[in-house]
């Protein structure tokens, strides 16, 4: 019995990319999506370490809040509302396509500009509120 | 790459019409529901956290800020709603890149990973502010 069933000749994505599509920068949009779900995975069992170390007492607190303050936890904390940001908007735009809006290429193309730009302004607006209101 | 048939699905997988994951469109209808939920609760939670590391971000004012009960049910519901939407999310990610025993060492993982991390933060939560 050497015959392959369809599902173990079946391929294994990204099979597609290169040989059937031609890159678009939505491609890039939708790959973001995933990329900043997986990094938002992470990144909120990091949150949830945060909130482990303050339930653990000021000793342990004090001993994380350095990595959080220093540059590299502000990049990694800056980094993190605005792969939300940019999910949420997506994820949104995504939610739009589920019930069948907004599928055609002229409004796909826009709408896409239109995360990028509402992404940034969400996570400038964020970070400018506590800073300066 | 493998040779690839016309029809990508298989007559069985078809016939049984529950896809990939094995249950049909709960998995596609409760992570989208998940979806809505977390717009209003990751807006809240982003500004929040802006607002907690513009301030003086030690033990005192996290503590006093998790205290309060509405923020500590915000909390637990964003962290809840964030993994569930994250594990369903996750699974469609590993589903799509690996077969065979890597996929059910991938899925186990996650999971259990996933488990732990809202368990463990919802625990903090409820001890910072019922504590
Ligand atoms: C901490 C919060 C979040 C985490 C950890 C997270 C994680 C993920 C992951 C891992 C995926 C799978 C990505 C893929 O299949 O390519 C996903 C998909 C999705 N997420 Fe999120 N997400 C979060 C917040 C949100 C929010 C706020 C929305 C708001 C609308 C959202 C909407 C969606 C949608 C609609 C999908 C399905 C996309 C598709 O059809 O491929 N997510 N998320």
């Amino acid at each position: 019995m050497t015959t392959k069933t369809p599902a173990q000749s079946r391929p294994l994505s990204p099979f597609m990319l290169g040989q059937y599509y031609r890159f678009q920068w939505t491609s890039l949009l939708s790959f973001g999506h995933r990329i900043t779900g997986v990094g938002l995975a992470l990144g909120t069992a990091l949150v949830a370490l945060w909130l482990i170390a303050l339930a653990a007492g000021p000793a342990t607190y004090e001993a994380v809040a350095p990595h959080i303050k220093a540059w590299y936890g502000q990049v990694l904390l800056f980094a993190w509302t605005w792969a939300l940001m940019y999910h949420l908007c997506n994820g949104i735009r995504h939610l739009f396509w589920d019930v069948g809006m907004g599928f055609d290429l002229k409004t796909a193309e826009r709408s896409g500009y239109a995360v990028v730009v509402v992404s940034i302004v969400l996570t400038a607006a964020a970070w400018a509120v506590a800073y300066l209101g | 790459m493998a040779k690839t048939s016309k029809d990508l699905r298989s007559p069985l997988s078809r016939a049984r019409g529950l896809g990939a994951a094995k249950d049909g469109v709960h998995h596609f209808w409760v992570l989208r529901v998940s979806a809505l939920a977390l717009i209003p609760l990751s807006l809240w939670f982003v500004f929040s956290v802006a607002c907690l590391a513009s301030g003086p971000a030690d033990f005192y004012a996290v503590q006093h800020w998790v205290s309060a009960p509405s923020v500590a049910v915000a909390l637990v519901l964003f962290l809840a709603t964030a993994l569930y939407h994250s594990v369903l999310g996750v699974e469609e990610v590993i589903l799509d890149y690996s077969t065979g025993p890597a996929r059910l060492t991938l899925l186990l993982a996650s999971k259990f990973l996933h488990a732990i991390v809202a368990a463990a933060g919802i625990f903090a939560v409820l001890k910072v502010a019922l504590g």
